[in-house]
């Protein structure tokens, strides 16, 4: 079922099911980030929030809603979508559904990057999402080429990824052990991932990082559909296989880490949030923008929960962490049974 | 001069080389058939026609220029590869991955045109599988489902195809409808063909060409089925010693394996 919108030379091919899904998930998107903005210490109504959204509030919401609350949002909102997006992407090369940047060492890459620039540079706030930025790049560049075998094969990137994750994690945790107290604090509370005290800067990071990065990895997401078709039908189709595999996973490697970069390392999202997508679109593609959107409405609505149920500030991450333990559990006991079937 | 041929070629994945020196020119309009026991680079050498497998020395030539020199999109406009193993993606429809076809031929804001969807109706047509529009691939007999395949091959449009074993896991009926597919393709006139095959009589049969290869020396012989095929060949490729008799069918030749010797 695929309908097709047509203006003169323009043609986009849309698959009306995918469509009704994406609005649905935008409108809980800004149903949840406005619920997010009503919530806090001082409880606002929907109408003061979104008076003060568009420019009609009195400075006292205006204050809350915009200078305090709407930074966390917005971060929620554009770490979400990264993070999912680049799971869907990284999924989707690999062909597996444990192909998310937590298990490539994306994320704790980008955690030993943040965590050096604490210790030895005693760096700013945008010092260390620079140093996540950059442990996340290298990480993969380096699990690339350690899977890298006449062209890298999924799952060879997966395992070479869990290895190395494992070892990032011992390097992370002996550094910890090394510094003082007050580092290890530090470096433990960005550990978890949070969005407490997000301040514009980490919405500047994200948003920009995701304004670049989406729409590239939405226009490659038609190569992305082909290359799950395997490498050879996917070339006789006319796809630069090496090259395209190439920016698709530099563009996946970019959104976590700017992800990663804002929020510290937040699991769970970039692993379910392509999959819970695939579910409600039932498309046979990658469906880049539907996780993208996904991603946004899980890591928002946790975020949420979280502020609701504790009136202590805990770390979303800490959340997101648990919800993701029961569901990967039940991923690999479902692949394991669907193996036992076969 | 043809459209579609290799000179000097050596293959070889990383130091281990499967080919040297290998001439192969496919003639334009024919139904060329590569037969040859299993690992002696069949499928080699069709990944170096479809610009899969760069050669480690030598040229793949198409439409006159090194097949290299063109972009991606263009080779796939003009020769379109079934390849041996492919992965159907979990819940995509026929419908849908025949349309995949046409990927080639359309552009990021020109994504489907009128044009698309008949090239993508009458290759469906074609290969009979337009009453599957709607299934889903997985739940689909291994023989329809490489129909289906061959449906997204044909809606590449492109005038050379090349099929690697298109008949493997068919039972023998659908192994036949496959390959009288083939003929009238290549009966139309507007068709080049290549097929990897295994069965040699099937080979002679239905061949204009055929290339039959042995390990470690490339192509062993080459030409009109009728006027190549004899028994030494066959016992020097294949190592089976056989008699080559006339297919009562249609007089092309028709391998015999002699009995077992005690
Ligand atoms: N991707 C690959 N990497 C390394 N060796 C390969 C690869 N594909 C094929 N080979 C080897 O090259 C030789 C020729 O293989 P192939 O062309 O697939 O043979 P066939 O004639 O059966 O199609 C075999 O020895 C095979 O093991
Ligand atoms: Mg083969």
């Amino acid at each position: 079922m695929t309908a097709v919108l047509r203006t003169g030379p323009v043609s986009l091919r849309v698959v009306p099911r995918v469509a009704v899904v994406s609005a649905v998930l935008l409108l809980a998107v800004l149903a949840v980030g406005v619920a997010s903005l009503m919530t806090g210490d001082i409880e606002l109504t929907a109408s003061e929030v979104i008076a003060s959204l568009v420019g009609h509030g009195d400075r006292a919401s205006d204050f809350i809603v915009l200078r305090l609350r709407l930074p966390r949002v917005l971060c929620a909102l554009f770490v979400g979508a990264a993070l999912a997006a680049s799971g869907a992407i990284l999924q989707s090369l690999t062909r597996n559904p444990l192909g998310s940047p937590e298990f490539i060492g994306m994320t704790n890459g980008a955690a030993t990057g943040a965590i050096c620039v604490m210790f030895f540079l005693q760096g700013s706030m945008m010092m260390i999402a620079a140093g996540a930025f950059v442990g996340g790049v290298v990480t993969t560049v380096v699990v690339y080429l350690l899977a890298m075998k006449r062209g890298v094969q999924g799952f060879r990137l997966v395992l070479v990824g869990i290895g190395v994750s494992f070892i990032l994690v011992a390097v992370n945790h002996f550094l910890i052990t090394r510094a003082s107290i007050y580092e290890a604090l530090q470096a433990q509370a960005w550990l978890v991932g949070g969005l407490n005290l997000r301040t514009w800067g980490h919405v500047t990071t994200a948003g920009v990082g995701l304004a670049v990065l989406l729409p590239v990895a939405v226009s490659l997401g038609r190569r992305l559909a082909l290359l799950e078709m395997g490498d050879q039908a996917a070339q006789g189709l006319g796809v630069n296989v090496e090259r395209s595999r190439f920016f698709l996973l530099g563009t996946s490697v970019g959104l976590a880490s700017v992800a990663t970069a804002a929020a510290g390392p937040i699991s769970f999202v970039a692993l379910a949030a392509p999959q819970l997508a695939r579910k409600l679109t039932r498309s046979a593609g990658p469906g880049v923008f539907a996780a993208a959107l996904m991603g946004a409405v899980l890591l928002m609505a946790s975020d949420l929960l979280l502020q609701r149920v504790f009136s202590v500030q805990l770390p979303v991450g800490i959340v997101t962490g648990a919800v993701g333990g029961v569901y990967l559990a039940w991923l690999l006991a479902h692949e394991w049974r669907k193996g036992i079937a076969r | 001069m043809t459209r579609l041929r290799g000179e000097n070629l050596t293959l070889a994945y990383d130091e281990r080389t499967v080919a040297s020196t290998l001439d192969v020119s496919v003639p334009d309009g024919s139904f060329t058939v590569i037969v040859g026991p299993n690992a002696c680079g069949k499928s080699t050498l069709l990944k170096a026609l479809a610009r899969m497998l760069k050669p480690t020395e030598g040229t793949v030539y198409l439409d006159g220029a090194a097949i290299a020199s063109y972009r991606s999109k263009e080779v796939a406009r003009r020769l379109g590869l079934l390849p041996q193993t492919s992965i159907s993606p979990n819940g995509i429809t026929v419908g849908e991955l025949v349309a995949r076809g046409r990927y080639p031929h359309q552009k990021l804001f020109r994504q489907w045109s009128p044009e698309d969807e008949a090239v993508v109706a009458e290759s469906m047509r074609k290969t009979g599988v337009d009453d599957l529009t709607d299934r889903l691939v997985d739940e689909l007999s291994g023989g329809q489902r490489q129909r289906v395949w061959l449906a997204m091959v044909l809606a590449q449009q492109t005038s050379i195809l090349l099929l690697d074993e298109p008949t493997t896991f068919l039972d023998i009926a659908h192994q036949h409808e496959v390959l009288d597919l083939c003929a009238d393709l290549h009966e139309d006139g507007a068709h080049t063909l290549v097929a990897v095959l295994h069965d040699l009589n099937q080979a002679c049969r239905y061949a204009t060409h055929l290339i039959v290869m042995k390990p470690g020396e490339g192509i062993a012989a080459e030409g009109d089925p009728v006027r190549i095929m004899t028994a030494e060949l066959v016992e020097d490729a294949f190592g089976l010693p056989c008699r080559v008799v006339d297919d009562p069918e249609t007089g092309t030749p028709l391998i015999v394996p002699l009995k077992r010797q005690r």
